[in-house]
């Protein structure tokens, strides 16, 4: 059987690793003039957008299912602690108002809605991070697999799932925070959110999740199911005719990876400070999956890599030339699918394999 | 002997076209069977119809004499103990030759049982087993994909043996194979006969004429004649509609 932390696993691991590590002392240590403090919550961003990728990951390139929606489980689990967050705020908003959040009062409503209950405790709003995700996940995936949609069709619906959220999350009545969303945040547990320690805190705690995430990735799809979910990918007929129930564990990995997505969008919201309607645009959902192309489908680190790649291409990017990123990025994943379908670790993988074994002729003299 | 597997007057449309017509037709327990017909006889239908791919517009399907087949899907069948080897074979080809017969084996087929499976010796030694069997012992780490369409046809007979089913669907095992091969396949299939039911859909003469069985002879969704071999070539009607063209 295949090992738990294989090579790339236990190297990209290892870099977390001292990521971790560096990262909040070169900020705390020092006040902020090695790694600035802007840095830190920039890399905890990219950490959190390496999980989602890890979770699209699972379901595209294990499964073959293509989710062109997979944003709005990452919005709904930032919305969830998002509106934990608006709660801590209490008294100390604009309107001063100890029970309502500023955007209630200023729409004139009277009480808290019925889905606002709970969500002043932290526990209950962690679970409803990935219960609500995956209960989304459940009652979509519930359906559309159990009536064998598949490939295409599949990919539009899920971008229509999307679409729809966001429309309905810009409508005010919702009572989401329309148009602008939750924020204006002050703490988290006490820990004001403006504070360096806070923001090295959710840094480490963003890391742990994701290696979290890509050793409960790595465990799935080293199992038993995970294989079935590769026979799935290749020849779903097949497996049905072996007697494997498609459409069960289809759902199984579709609400596993919506749940590892609103974990990602629940440490995003803190560290950028705001979650709004936007997080639900189709084209986010398009970019998650460009990520996973571009690192490399199929293999969890790869995905991982690909998110950051891209988001720190992005970063520079948009300081350089903003009205050039998105060619940039098209470009980008176009190179990517003609030359290297292995994508970037592929790409490193090969190199390295090369410089160990310098005559390929010679190994295919020998086989 | 008592009969595992009946079809009853069963029809399949489609768009207007009787791809299955008033189709009739009783496997006994234990018994090999090959079923002939010309391209468009309704044989891969007729397949898809028992093991819940297609469903019938009448007719019945009958398992046993009282599972009414006609209600369960693909996985369904597969669990009763049906299993199914297609014409063009198919084999997971990212996944190693040992592994795509590890994933067949018959085991609990639910989705927590395969989360948290451990391999098991007896297992493994069942592999070994069959590995040996169809020759591929040697290439047994060897992704699938890289199989000769001849090995990747025993890969799939390996497949179809490790779920162990009562009943065998068999859908031209011979194409792509050497002559040796085709009777070893054919020497295969009749070892299995009396402990499995097998059903064969063929082609080649030479190799029904190998599996020296009861053969039925399906034209445009029906059963034109049954009997043996030789009985069947004899019918002029057998003559006209396939073996005289």
């Amino acid at each position: 059987m295949t090992s738990l932390i294989d090579r790339r696993m236990g190297i990209f691991l290892a870099g977390l690793f001292v990521l971790t590590v560096a990262v909040p002392i070169g900020n705390l240590a020092f006040e902020g003039k090695v790694v600035p403090s802007y840095i830190v919550s920039l890399l905890g961003k990219y950490l959190c957008y390496a999980l989602l990728a890890v979770a699209l990951d699972l379901v595209w390139g294990f499964c073959g299912i293509l989710s062109l929606g997979h944003g709005a489980f990452f919005a709904l689990g930032g919305y969830a602690m998002g509106m934990h967050l608006m709660r801590e705020i209490g008294d100390r908003g604009v309107y001063a108002n100890p029970d309502l959040p500023d955007f209630m009062v200023f729409l004139s409503w009277d009480q808290l809605p019925w889905f606002w209950m709970g969500f002043d405790n932290f526990w209950f709003a962690s679970l409803m991070v990935m219960l609500v995700p995956g209960a989304l996940a459940f009652l979509f995936g519930w359906f559309a697999f159990r009536s064998r949609v598949t490939g295409v069709y599949l990919s539009i619906i899920t971008q229509a799932m999307t679409y729809a959220l966001q429309l309905a999350f810009f409508r005010n009545e919702m009572g989401f925070g329309g148009n602008n969303g939750l924020t204006d945040f002050k703490d988290v547990l006490g820990f004001p959110l403006q504070s360096d320690a806070t923001r090295a805190g959710l840094f480490v705690c963003t890391a742990i999740a994701l290696a979290a995430g890509l050793l409960i990735a790595r465990a799935i799809t080293t199992s038993k199911l995970g294989m079935i979910l590769v026979c799935i990918r290749d020849a779903e007929s097949r497996t049905r005719f072996m007697g494997y129930r498609v459409e069960g564990y289809k759902l199984f990995i579709f609400v596993v990876s919506a749940m590892m997505a609103g974990v990602a969008g629940a440490l995003y919201t803190p560290q950028v400070g705001i979650i709004n309607p936007g997080e639900f645009s189709p084209a986010n959902s398009i970019e998650i999956v460009i990520w996973v192309a571009l690192g490399g489908r199929g293999t969890l680190v790869g995905a991982a890599l690909g998110a950051i790649l891209v988001a720190l291409a992005k970063t520079l990017f948009t300081g350089w030339f903003p009205e050039f990123w998105l060619f940039a990025l098209g470009g980008l994943f176009i190179l990517v699918t003609l030359f290297l379908p292995k994508g970037v670790l592929g790409l490193i993988e090969d190199t390295f394999a090369r410089k160990k074994k310098p005559a390929p002729a010679l190994q295919e003299a020998k086989a | 002997m008592s009969v595992h597997l009946l079809l009853d007057g069963v029809s399949r449309s489609f768009d207007g076209y009787k791809a299955i017509n008033d189709l009739s037709l009783a496997v006994d327990k234990g018994e090999l069977r090959a079923v002939i017909g010309p391209n468009g006889a309704g044989k891969t239908t007729m397949m898809d119809i028992i093991t819940g791919k297609t469903r019938p517009d009448s007719g019945g399907v009958w398992w046993n004499q009282t599972v009414d087949l006609t209600r369960i899907d693909e996985a369904g069948s597969a669990r009763l103990g049906i299993g199914r080897k297609f014409q063009k074979p198919t084999v997971f080809e990212t996944h190693s030759v040992e592994e795509n017969i590890a994933l067949s084996l018959k085991a609990e087929r639910s989705v927590l049982a395969t989360l948290f499976h451990r391999q098991t010796a007896a297992e493994a030694a069942r592999i070994t087993e069959l590995l040996e069997l169809v020759r591929l012992e040697g290439d047994r780490h060897r992704p699938a994909a890289d199989l000769s369409h001849g090995q990747k046809q025993w890969l799939e007979i390996g497949m179809l043996l490790a779920q162990d089913p009562e009943l065998l669907l068999v859908d031209e095992p011979a194409a792509g194979m050497t002559d040796a091969e085709t009777m070893r396949t054919a020497e295969l299939l009749r070892s299995l006969a009396g402990k499995h039911t097998v059903i064969v859909v063929e082609h080649d003469m030479d190799f029904v004429r190998a599996l020296d069985c009861r053969v039925t002879v399906l034209h445009q969704g029906h059963v034109l004649t049954e009997g043996s071999l030789d009985h069947v070539s004899a019918n002029p009607e057998v003559i006209e509609v396939y073996l005289g063209r």
